[in-house]
């Protein structure tokens, strides 16, 4: 009887989970077979490597791939030193109170729609990256950038904030005992012993500044064009894809977000299977 | 003497009754005793003129459901099609091919023009066809060109699912190229949210769309408005459709009438379109 139950539980369960890890690569089959008849056109290389213009019949997405690799890279660049110190200054440097109501804060954060941060960054950034940036219209990589980078911090905060209370305790007193001041802790001690869980926030906030479409479709412009400057307008894949779909679905160019879409989720996947190697390589060490 | 006072007022009361409903009758009866969903989507353009119409006829009769999602031409005539919507709407005439192979039947309720806009501020009040074939190219990159500021001018297009890029760069560009360097945007409001907000933007609205926050720019000579597009002396118009996939349903049917009445026309024109009734 039990043994039965048991079973019919397990049988369940391994169902679920092929039917959940079948959907992923399901999707992919499908948008490499919608891609198709572009593949078989012009190459994959010419479609990598080749510029927009549907008029023209180059349906090549290289801009949107290297707007979207700069928007992101950038993102990150400005928001880890932020986010570093901010969790720093929550978990050790700061008042113990102040800390954990800016956690919370934080916490808050991470829940507010993208739309809302693309809707702040029209009003808001555009207008002074327009002054700034030297005659350019105001959205471009660097406004996406700025906007996508308080976007993404929230998440590498209580990232880093996690791995840096798991460094253990003893470190810690030891540190102490040795007269060490808490930003000597922080530096010496708590950084090098939580690199592995920085370097994976790091992969996540990357991801999640990669995978967003509203702050991008809003505020960098969405020309077409490889992004020449910080200040030019330029289109990511996401945007592209949004952008895009509204087209006849008979024509070429709908079919080319389908190589697009294969492109992000190759990203994607890049990124997830770095995030379990860095995993696995922790869990060796230990 | 008080009694027939007293009469005279429940006379007058009854037959103020009887009136009552009648001072409502309107083709929004029409829609008396239905109930449904209608769907419609697609041409960011008709949308006000939707939405009106749309929340006179539910709050007449709270049984009928009308949505109106945006979208762009493009997909308006793809989601009516494939019949996700029961309307379509289309700020362009569908091609040839697409009325084909959908099985499209369209309905014309407005005229409007495409206009060329910049922010209030700008001093550029008129330009010809070729400058404007100019500045789309990237060839004018300068205000100061066109005796404005001497800033770059910053360029706004829409997507290309728009029907109103399609109208302007038909009738305006003359199919001209438009510079890669062109920022996008994603609907007629989102065109003129941006315009209004950068004062060295040069992009195109519906008509309708224009108010106090953009400046409309004369084109060969014509300043963009309701009357010189009624007169055919401004090129750049284009018809407002809204497409079914076959013969529409019951409802459907009556809400498309429903823009065609007097009372629909009304909407049309206060939406800042030309009534073609």
């Amino acid at each position: 009887m039990n043994s039965i139950k048991e079973t019919i539980v397990e049988r369940a369960l391994l169902l679920s989970t092929i039917v959940s890890g079948a959907v992923t690569l399901i999707i992919f089959g499908f948008m490499f077979f919608m891609a198709l008849p572009l593949l078989r056109e012009g190459n994959i290389f010419q479609i990598l490597t080749g510029e927009w213009s549907p008029g023209g019949g180059s349906y090549g997405i290289l801009p949107m791939i290297v707007s979207t690799l700069a928007i992101s890279c950038l993102s990150v660049a400005i928001s880890f030193p932020v986010s570093i110190g901010c969790s720093g200054f929550i978990g050790i440097l700061g008042p113990r109170r102040l800390g954990r109501s800016l956690r919370r804060i934080v916490q808050v954060m991470t829940g507010i729609p993208t739309v809302i941060y693309g809707f702040v960054g029209i009003f808001l950034l555009v207008p002074i990256v327009r002054e700034l940036g030297g005659g350019g219209s105001g959205m471009s990589v660097i406004t996406a950038a700025l906007m996508l980078s308080v976007l993404i911090s929230p998440t590498m905060i209580l990232f880093f904030n996690d791995s840096f209370e798991r460094v253990p305790a003893p470190y810690l007193d030891a540190t102490d005992g040795l007269g060490a001041s808490a930003v000597q802790k922080l530096v010496y001690v708590i950084i090098p012993n939580a690199k592995k869980g920085i370097i994976i926030g790091l992969i996540l906030a990357f991801g999640r500044a990669m995978g967003d479409t509203l702050v991008a479709l809003m505020i960098a412009g969405n020309s077409a064009q490889v992004p020449g400057s910080i200040f030019d307008s330029t289109r990511t894949l996401t945007a592209h894809i949004a952008l895009v779909i509204a087209a006849d679905y008979e024509s070429l160019e709908f079919k080319s977000i389908f190589a697009c879409g294969m492109v992000l989720y190759l990203f994607a996947s890049a990124i997830v299977i770095g995030i379990r190697y860095f995993a696995f390589r922790e869990r060796g060490v230990e | 003497m008080k009694r027939t006072g007293i009469v005279l007022l429940i006379a007058v009361f009854c037959s103020a009754l009887c009136w009552l409903p009648l001072s409502f009758a309107g083709p929004i009866d029409a829609f008396k005793g239905e109930k449904g969903i209608v769907k419609i989507s697609g041409g960011t353009a008709h949308i006000p003129v939707m939405k009106e119409a749309a929340r006179r006829i539910m709050t007449a009769n709270p049984d009928i459901q009308i949505t109106i999602a945006g979208g762009g031409s493009g997909v308006g005539i793809k989601q009516v099609g494939e019949g996700l919507v029961d309307i379509g709407n289309s700020g362009r005439k569908p091609t040839d091919d697409e009325i084909k192979r959908f099985n499209l039947k369209l309905f014309m309720w407005a005229l409007d023009g495409v206009a060329l806009i910049v922010h209030p501020k700008n001093k550029v009040a008129s330009l010809s066809k070729a400058q404007a074939r100019d500045i789309f190219s990237g060839k004018i990159d300068n205000w100061k060109t066109l005796g404005g500021e001497d800033r770059k001018i910053n360029l706004y297009t829409r997507d290309e699912a728009s029907g109103t890029r399609e109208v302007f760069w038909e009738k305006a560009l003359g199919k001209g190229t438009i510079a890669k360097g062109a920022n996008v945007v994603v609907s007629n409001g989102a065109m003129k949210s941006a315009v209004s907000q950068d004062p060295y933007a040069i992009g195109y609205v519906s008509v309708g769309h224009i108010d106090k926050t953009v400046a409309p720019v004369a084109f060969e000579g014509v300043v963009p408005a309701i009357e010189t597009v009624v007169s055919g002396k401004y090129a750049v118009s284009r018809g407002l459709y809204s497409n079914t996939k076959g013969e529409p349903s019951h409802l459907t049917k009556k809400f498309l009438d429903y823009l065609f009445t007097d009372e629909g026309q009304k909407i049309v024109a206060a939406s800042g379109f030309i009534a073609v009734k």
